[in-house]
């Protein structure tokens, strides 16, 4: 098996065994980026020196054996939505061409304290915008199962790069779906974590009550490793949880033996491809040969779920995304005549369709005399979401559905239809909306394209989540696909 | 006033902003230092507002709003939040200002003053708080600049929204609110009360009505006022104004106008019309604020003498005219100067007239604070007592007081006062000394059977005789030698 098909955790093993060294390691997946790069297009930026930089510190720590963590030495990939000191972080945004961060985002601290080596920063879609990453403001990521497909959105670059070997694991960042839908498009693992389980500082926002960063990863015992990675309080993040985080590896290997899974009959909405439909019913059956207790369970405001999130998120980001005027960083149009014109000038030229859509959306959803309407009306619907989730927590451990209603599309299929585009995230965006956390996992293959399994648990569940989605995973194989451009694990 | 203004009733409510004297910033850990510090050197990337960094609230601010709130009588609920008030300008680095909406940490308060003897009350609808904008410097006129600087700095200073009911109903009510609230933000020590660098900043909606009816009519907004004299004309001439448009059979048109000083007129800024849509809504970068009530019961025992009490106080225990009694009190540093002269021995009423009179005099054509000065409460008590003693005449006095307030050390000039009047001559110190002796037996036996603290008594005497003429330390010396 080559290097950069390997896991974390073997990898890890190998490492401090002195099997291999980092650097070795990181010359493999960087080898990768060479040649698969320009095919996928999953990196706006490789930052090569400092991966190497990196690998040799890392090196000097395991030969030290010094405070060596379980990811230390291990080459992981960040989305561009993640700001890292002194290197280019945009979002994925024309608006932010050149934009470099005097400072990290808290989570690339913490990877950075583990000894983690930085790749560079993953293509999506701008301002995590999309669900296919054709949105990017630079080009779109190719499938690497499929080249003519999306990789899911909006964090398909790092979810490529997982899939194509052109990274060990990922960070991504999940608002309504965008790590659990490009995870189940590519064949990973994603798990978007409970909001306020990992900091947000230096997450470039999209929606602030709804960003989560989460890992994505070949398999969940990686999921596991890197989540518990970046997990905890933040005193720079007031709306980082104190609780304190669980050993999410104690309890991953305990089964779903005497477990109560739901199985939201919502999930299965119209318009979910049949392929689909049947690999999640096994899945499911799968878990009750395995000993689980299967019910169905009612989230009846399901689907008012979408529209209110498409109140909700861009009403945010409308906010969120106003200091982007060309004054201060980024990208400045010039050749405004004052500076109104100017600011619009830069604003027109800065950001893509569909930001400009959303960013028209929330403005108006914020109105004076429409904000009753519709923000007020999505905050409520929002609240019977959370109520939905917490009658049927009472009942069951953890909810089971498909991740994606569909396989990875063409390209350019949706670019035409966004109301078709937002319907991709109907079944991730509940988890978001209702404080609970999820996580997609390889379930099959539907025409030799992969398909996830999400499971859903109560916030701070990630354990209970991740428990399941090992169980199914230790009973299968379909995480051990490997995409054509990654290669046969030979 | 003419005969016309009395038909109608002036409507005045004052909103006035009030930065926090906090170390920090509201949102991050920068500097408040926006005067003194180089430009955009006290910055951050969370109040430049750069991608991904998120606000973390100063709970000392929060404390200092409340203690406000409290001063100014107001209810705390129990639940508050932020929310953003969206607008695009270059001083506001996140396009957002970070401030309260719907649920502001306090409401429903008032404020007692008194204006010619007469008491007024005015309500306050809210405090709130907020973060104070950056400030833009243009090169020239700023409709002519060729380009525009931005200045962070000030960006994140914390600052409170002080919201009044429309119950003022006069300039003089007006500019006396102000003082009175001025004053309890310096008693309560959240801010020095500097109008001029915009620490203490106020707007006023002024509006007329006829007299008797209880609606409101068309109200303007008058901003740019940087003093207490700027409050008072520019509403004066608000009124003027009003009055003249409605009598030539004119409308109102509501609108923010300017006040120009240099000129003594209001300008038109802009119109209701292209108001803004603040969009406002939860900020949801940050939790909601539970304002306990243990917090606020330990932030209630904390307070203060406000300054309603310490006049009153002032006016029995020292029986000062509720007029001096009102001033004094007007200004924190001002009541504990005056206290700490009488408290060193000054008589009361003296020490007032000092202070009212020819010390705010000079404070105020050097625009100073009485903390300012170089002259403290021991110069000033000894300056009265060498009148009082008779050493020096009322005239010498106004001439001393004058030289001290200009000198960087007052104590020479002082000195200067009492020497020119001292006794020299040894023959009359000598008879001095001898009539002490003879009146104070029981002291000088007292002395004489090692009682130190005799001697003093006989040298307190000797400078009474003398009428404070008599050099302490030479009366000290003669006393002993012709006791022993
Ligand atoms: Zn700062």
């Amino acid at each position: 098996m080559k290097l950069y098909q390997r896991t974390i955790r073997d990898l890890h093993q190998m490492l401090v065994d002195r099997e291999i060294s980092s650097v070795e390691l990181t010359d493999a997946v960087l080898s990768q980026i060479d040649a698969v790069g320009d095919t996928t297009k999953a990196y706006l930026l490789v930052t090569r020196e400092l991966a190497l930089r990196q690998a040799q510190a890392a090196d000097e720590r395991l030969r030290a054996n010094r405070d060596v963590r379980p990811l230390t030495g291990i080459p992981i990939a960040l989305k561009d939505v993640l700001c890292v000191r002194d290197v280019v972080s945009t979002a994925g945004s024309k608006i932010l061409r050149g934009f470099t961060p005097p400072y990290s985002a808290t989570v690339v601290e913490r990877l950075e304290g583990e000894g983690a080596v930085f790749l560079g920063k993953t293509n999506c879609d701008e301002f995590a915008m999309g669900s296919s990453n054709e949105n990017s403001g630079y080009w779109p990521v190719r499938n690497p199962w499929s080249l003519d497909r999306v990789p899911g959105g909006s964090s398909g670059g790092s979810a490529a790069a997982v899939a194509s070997g052109e990274a060990i694991a990922a960070l991504g960042s999940d608002t309504g779906g965008s790590i659990r839908q490009p995870a189940a498009l590519t064949g990973i693992v994603g798990l978007k974590p409970t909001y306020g389980r990992v900091s947000r500082y230096g997450l470039i926002a999209f929606a602030s009550s709804l960003d989560q960063i989460g890992p994505m990863t070949r398999d969940v015992v990686d999921g596991a490793l890197l989540l518990q990675a970046i997990a905890g309080h933040d005193p720079s993040d007031s709306t980082s949880s104190l609780r304190p985080v669980p050993d999410y590896l104690a309890t991953l290997t305990d089964g779903v033996k005497g477990m109560r899974l739901g199985v939201p009959k919502e999930y299965f909405v119209a318009g979910m491809e049949p392929a689909v439909e049947q690999s999640i019913r096994d899945a499911i059956r799968l878990l009750e040969q395995q000993g689980a207790s299967i019910e169905e369970v009612s989230l009846p405001h399901s689907d008012v779920a979408l529209p209110a999130y498409y109140i909700i998120a861009p009403a945010e980001a409308s906010s969120n995304l106003a200091r982007y005027d060309g004054t201060r960083y980024g990208f400045q149009a010039g050749g405004g005549r004052n500076l109104i014109e100017e600011y619009m000038l830069t604003r027109q030229q800065g950001f893509g369709a569909e930001v400009k859509r959303r960013i028209m959306l929330g403005t108006y959803a914020l109105s004076s005399g429409y904000y009753d309407a519709y923000y007020l009306q999505a905050q409520k619907v929002r609240t019977l979401i959370i109520e939905d989730f917490k009658q049927a927590f009472k009942k069951v451990d953890a909810l089971l559905g498909a991740t994606s209603p569909t396989a990875a599309f063409e390209l350019g299929a949706k670019t035409q239809d966004p109301v078709a585009m937002y319907l991709n995230d109907i079944i991730t965006i509940p988890a978001n909306l209702g404080n609970v956390c999820g996580i997609s996992v390889p379930c099959g293959l539907v025409d030799g394209l992969p398909i996830g399994l999400q499971v859903i648990a109560p916030g701070f569940g990630e354990a209970a989540a991740l428990r399941v989605a090992y169980a199914f995973e230790a009973a299968t194989q379909f995480h051990k696909a490997r995409s054509p451009l990654m290669g046969a694990a030979a | 006033m003419s005969a016309i203004a009395t038909r109608y009733e002036v409507v005045v409510g004052l909103e006035v902003h009030a930065q926090i004297l906090t170390q920090s910033k509201m949102f991050c850990g920068c500097s408040t230092d926006y005067l003194t510090a180089p430009p955009n050197a006290n910055t951050c990337p969370v109040c430049l507002g750069l991608p991904g960094s998120l606000p973390v609230i100063n709970r000392r601010a929060v404390e200092a709003t409340i203690r406000t709130a409290l001063a100014l009588n107001c209810e705390i609920p129990e639940f508050s939040k932020f929310d953003r008030k969206n607008y695009f300008y270059p001083d506001l680095p996140k396009g957002y200002q970070i401030s309260q909406y719907d649920l502001p940490l306090s409401r429903n308060g008032h404020l007692e003053f008194d204006l010619n003897g007469e008491a007024r009350r005015c309500g306050i609808t809210r405090v709130h708080l907020e973060e104070d904008t950056g400030k833009l410097l243009h090169e020239g006129a700023i409709h002519e600049a060729q380009a525009s600087l931005v200045n962070f700095n000030r960006a994140g200073v914390p600052l409170m929204e002080i919201v009044s009911e429309p119950d003022l109903r006069s300039a003089d009510e007006a500019r006396e609110y102000v003082m009175r609230l001025r004053a309890i933000l310096q008693y309560i020590g959240v801010n020095h009360g500097d109008m001029e660098s915009g620490q203490l900043r106020c707007d006023a909606n002024v509006s007329l009505r006829p007299a008797g009816s209880a609606g409101l009519g068309t109200k303007v907004e008058v901003k740019n006022m940087n003093s207490f004299r700027a409050i008072h004309r520019a509403i004066e001439y608000e009124v003027e104004r009003q009055t003249q448009v409605l009598e030539s059979g004119g409308r109102l048109a509501q609108e923010t106008r300017g006040w120009n000083d240099a000129r003594g007129l209001t300008v038109s800024q802009r119109s209701k019309e292209y108001a803004e849509d603040y969009r406002y809504f939860p900020e949801p970068d940050l939790p909601p604020l539970d304002v306990s009530r243990e917090w606020v019961a330990q932030i209630r025992a904390g307070l203060p003498e406000l300054p309603a009490a310490r006049r009153e106080r002032f006016m029995t225990a020292f029986s000062l005219s509720p007029y001096d009694a009102a001033l004094l009190t007007s200004s924190k540093t001002m009541a504990e100067f005056f206290e700490e002269t009488v408290r060193l021995g000054a008589p009361a009423k003296t020490a007032a007239n000092w202070i009212l009179g020819d010390f705010s005099r000079l404070l105020n054509i050097d625009r100073k604070e009485i903390d300012d000065a170089s002259i403290k409460p021991r110069h000033l008590q000894q300056l009265i007592s060498l009148v009082d003693s008779g050493a020096i005449t009322g005239k010498m006095a106004k001439q001393t007081f004058e030289a001290m307030y200009r000198a960087p050390d007052p104590g020479p000039a002082l000195e200067a006062a009492r020497g020119s009047t001292q006794i020299s001559g040894d023959a009359e110190l000598d008879r001095i000394v001898d009539q002490v002796i003879a009146e104070n037996v029981k002291s000088v036996a007292d002395f004489r059977a090692g009682k130190e603290q005799a001697l003093k008594f006989l040298i307190g005497q000797g400078m009474k005789i003398s009428r404070g003429r008599a050099n302490p330390q030479r009366l000290d010396a003669l006393l002993r030698e012709k006791i022993q």
